[in-house]
């Protein structure tokens, strides 16, 4: 039994990860690792990056088309897409966030990993309302593959 | 207790107005259930059980467990969890009394229509919706409004954009809802069926029991789509108030903006209980852990990811051996599971919460579908006992069709296309519908896609076993 299927957490080794190069124009990575009958971030990507075989397959990123938009993590049911970028020591993070109250532009939060655990400081670059707000941060890149949620205080 | 901000909700709440419980003066607002508002001034106890007294708490939220019973304005056994508040209501403890004498006289009606759908949810919102088209139909919910299960799914739905995915539960209830009236479709809320007889047609006999209406319904064809309830559990203390339905306390938080406590314990890592863990911190209520008897999380993993990134554990292997508490909950025993589902003696803590929500799979409400002499038969992967039917939703009695929950546990979208295929054939078997065979083939070819992964294969199983036992009941007879 995989780590996943018993706690509910993924390892990164359970993911489809991108490349440096795609990293350093930013790119959806999509944490949705089981067959469920599910499909609109298909549909939602203006740039066709994300395929799928059928409604019950995985959705697989075309790194090479994705230009890290997020429009997908707006639609996103189970809330499993984050957009990643690394610039130099810096990693900006779009997350999905349904939580009040909102932080504001430039507001520090504490950025937690899959388990909920504060892993660092983090800075809130950007805050998109929409059907699911699309919150940007900025945090040491040594985080970007484990920062996955805030804590806005 | 009531909810002030939500990320998601609106709590457009009505007109304050005050009722009585037991003597006492009390404020609510206009649109809210008896229990939710009488929960909103922290009163858990509603009713005693019959023999040994014991306080009892709502559980179910929806109609379906009779635990909330009180008397209101002098009529006894209303179910006050379904029942809105009104001003200067009279809302006391029931003293158990059968329903005599005092109760009030009704008035009698009588109605006559083509297909008759009893429950407003995904199911029969979709079946009225669909017949409608093409034959004259009334739908009846006990519900103070229409919408099912819908109107508390925070969540956006997963599946395809035919059945709107990524739209939210209670987006779609609206929606379902407007159309409805658009049509004029004719609507009973607030109405139960009791009864179901036949003479040369279907007849279903039901009340509105506030406003002292009896109504006779006759029609050519009945749909239901009752949808189900949910399971208990066993455990020591399992009946005191604040054990809740994980339903339950979904209406409670999403529908009426009350919070059911300040830190839940869930009981059961299937879908439901994943989402309400993750409605629950929406509401800024905590959750304290989520335990599972099973190996494995049941739901989907996403579900589960969502919540673990908040800080909530998730015991699988694990479940439930008390709940504590004088008058209501103030805390739980967990303890871990052996391989053949024993306690492992010292593996217990003790968890700190003020309510519980049990979130074990569901049973098909069938009582009514029962009683038309429909076949009914025990399937486990169907949740229980259902409704033995046929590809079109028709069951073996003629002219009565199911959908939903009601014809096997599964989602509100396939519900939804149940519904239509239900409510098409019905029609279609009164009068001939031009391009029937190609409209019937496409939903069902949406269903068939659903049921193909991974989380498909338990109620297509269901369905393979519901439709192979009735061609077995039926012969060759088939219903079209
Ligand atoms: S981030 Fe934008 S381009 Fe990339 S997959 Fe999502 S929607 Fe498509
Ligand atoms: S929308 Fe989200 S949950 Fe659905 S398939 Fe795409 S990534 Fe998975
Ligand atoms: S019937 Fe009211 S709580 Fe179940």
């Amino acid at each position: 039994m995989k780590r996943w299927e018993t706690e509910g957490i993924a390892e990164l080794a359970d993911l489809n990860l991108p490349e440096e190069e795609h990293l350093k124009k930013g790119v959806a990575i999509i944490e949705c690792i089981q067959e469920i009958p599910c499909n609109p971030c298909v549909d939602a990507c203006p740039f066709n990056a994300i395929s799928m075989e059928n409604i019950n397959a995985l959705p697989i990123v075309d790194y090479e088309k994705c230009v890290g938009c997020g429009k997908c993590i707006e639609v996103c049911p189970g809330l499993a897409i984050f957009v990643v970028k690394i610039i130099n020591e810096k990693a900006i993070i779009m997350l999905p966030y349904e939580f009040l109250p909102l932080p504001k532009e430039g507001q520090k939060v504490k950025a937690l990993d899959r388990e909920g655990k504060e892993i660092c400081d983090a800075v809130v670059k950007k805050v998109r309302e929409g059907k699911t707000n699309v919150i940007t941060i900025e945090l040491p890149a040594e985080h970007a593959m484990n920062a996955r949620n805030i804590r806005v205080r | 207790m009531r909810i002030k901000e939500h990320p998601i909700l609106e709590f457009k709440r009505g007109k304050e107005i005050y009722f009585y419980y037991n003597g006492k003066k009390l404020k609510a607002y206009e649109g809210e259930t008896i229990a939710s508002a009488l929960h909103a001034n922290g009163i858990k106890i509603l009713s005693k059980s019959a023999k040994l007294a014991r306080p009892r708490g709502f559980f179910c939220g929806i109609g379906k467990c009779s635990s909330c019973l009180m008397k209101v304005n002098g009529i006894p056994n209303v179910r006050t969890c379904i029942t809105l508040v009104k001003e200067g209501m009279v809302v006391e403890d029931d003293d158990k009394d059968l329903p005599s004498k005092e109760y009030p006289p009704c008035s009698h009606k009588k109605m006559k229509c083509d297909i008759a759908v009893v429950g407003g949810g995904p199911a029969g919102l979709s079946a009225a919706l669909e017949a409608s088209e093409h034959a004259d139909v009334l739908l009846i919910d006990e519900n103070p409004r229409l919408g099912g299960q819908l109107i508390k799914q925070t969540h956006k739905f997963f599946g395809s954009e035919n059945e709107r995915a990524g739209t939210r539960g209670i987006k779609i209830a609206e929606e379902l809802e407007e159309e409805v009236k658009n049509r004029g479709i004719r609507v009973l809320l607030n109405t139960s069926v009791i009864g179901y007889y036949e003479r040369e047609n279907h007849f279903l006999a039901c009340v509105n029991k506030m406003a002292g209406k009896v109504y006779e319904i006759e029609a050519k064809k009945i749909i239901f789509a009752t949808g189900a309830q949910e399971n208990m559990l066993i455990f020591e203390g399992n009946d005191l108030p604040g054990v809740y339905g994980a339903g339950g306390v979904q209406t409670l938080m999403n529908v009426y903006g009350v919070k059911p406590g300040e830190r839940g314990l869930i009981i059961g890592a299937g879908n439901v209980g994943l989402i309400l863990a993750y409605q629950l911190l929406q509401a800024s209520v905590n959750v304290a852990c989520i335990v599972e008897a099973m190996p494995k999380i049941g739901g989907y993993f996403v579900h589960a990811a969502k919540i673990r990134r908040c800080g909530v554990p998730i015991y699988t292997r694990h479940s439930i051996k008390k709940a504590y508490g004088d008058g209501s909950v103030e805390g739980a025993i967990i303890a871990k599971l052996d391989e053949k589902w024993n306690f492992i003696e010292g593996s217990e803590m003790d968890i700190e919460c003020d309510f519980i929500c049990l979130a074990v799979g569901l049973i098909p409400s069938i009582r009514l579908v029962a009683q038309t002499g429909a076949e009914i038969s025990y399937i486990n992967e169907a949740g229980g006992w259902v409704a033995l039917h046929n590809e079109y939703m028709e069951t073996t009695k003629e002219g009565i069709y199911v959908a939903g929950d009601l014809a096997n546990i599964e989602e509100a979208s396939t519900a939804m296309i149940e519904g239509k295929i239900a409510g098409l054939h019905a029609a279609h078997s009164i009068k001939q519908i031009v391009g029937f065979e190609s409209k019937i083939k496409k939903y069902m070819e949406e269903l068939e896609i659903f049921r193909q992964g991974y989380f498909g294969a338990r109620p297509k199983k269901a369905k393979e076993e519901i439709r192979r036992r009735y061609y077995e009941k039926m012969g060759d007879r088939r219903n079209s």
